[in-house]
């Protein structure tokens, strides 16, 4: 890829993130966390990221799609609104101050589950997406 | 006014992880997802770095913006989850251990390195 090239990829990512970003925002003034609460709005917003990339990648990678998809899709959807959209820095110090809050379980709480809904999320993706779109067969 | 300020850090934080991402694999190659790994221990230290900053902009344009964008969750758990797929478990367990460790370690620097400001 040449210097153009690499500079639109960069660009899809800048615009995809900003949105996702964005929409994250957005969902913490439409539902926000009071202080010593737990982080509900964080957890749902990773786990919808992580569901949503699951689909994306699969839809990209294995499955047949007449039209070959557009080559910055991926970095714009994937890398740009999903990272943009998903993120570890709030995950990392809410757990941190429900951790130092006094009830340690609650952090530990939040630390497990955001991990194991984000993980049962992006294969979850995945796995419906394959069930229900033709999966790409070889050539013949 | 608020808004702007998200999306201007998170434009300039998703296009840091990529980039980061592109040169951690050309350096490391494909074992461990080591740029993401970076992004999300730098991302955590930096925004407990700004829990000792009052600016409400602040927070928005390098908070909720670009440490926000600059890490990430769902790439996280997407390599996570090939690591597992692909037979590397012992790496996938590793991912997670290291990362979790790691982000909160980082987070915990950040808190207290600004608190005497």
């Amino acid at each position: 890829m040449g210097t153009r090239g690499e500079l639109r990829v960069v660009g899809a990512v800048a615009a995809g993130g900003a949105l996702g970003a964005t929409a994250r925002y957005g969902a913490a003034l439409l539902w926000p966390t009071p202080v010593h609460a737990f982080p509900w709005t964080t957890l749902t917003v990773n786990a919808a990221g992580c569901a949503a990339l699951g689909v994306l990648m699969v839809l990209l990678t294995e499955t047949r799609i007449r039209v070959a998809p557009h080559p910055l899709l991926r970095p714009f959807l994937g890398t740009g609104f999903c990272g943009g959209f998903t993120t570890f820095s709030t995950y990392a110090l809410d757990t941190r101050r429900l951790l130092e809050a006094g009830d340690p379980a609650r952090g530990l709480l939040y630390l497990g589950a955001t991990l194991l809904t984000a993980l049962a999320a992006v294969w979850a993706g995945g796995a419906v997406t394959r069930a229900v779109v033709p999966v790409r067969v070889t050539p013949t | 006014m608020n808004w702007l300020l998200v999306m201007a850090g998170a434009a300039v934080g998703a296009p840091l992880r990529y980039l980061t991402d592109r040169v951690a694999k050309a350096r490391f190659g494909l074992g461990l997802p080591w740029g993401t790994f970076a992004v999300n221990v730098v991302g955590s230290f930096v925004l407990g770095l700004l829990t000792g900053v009052s600016s409400e902009r602040l927070h928005l344009l390098l908070g909720t913006g670009l440490c926000g964008a600059l890490t990430t969750y769902s790439t996280f758990s997407y390599e996570t989850l090939k690591l597992y797929e692909g037979g590397a478990k012992g790496y996938a367990v590793l991912n997670v251990a290291g990362s979790l460790a790691a982000g909160l370690g980082a987070v915990w620097l950040g808190v207290e390195t600004a608190r005497p400001w």
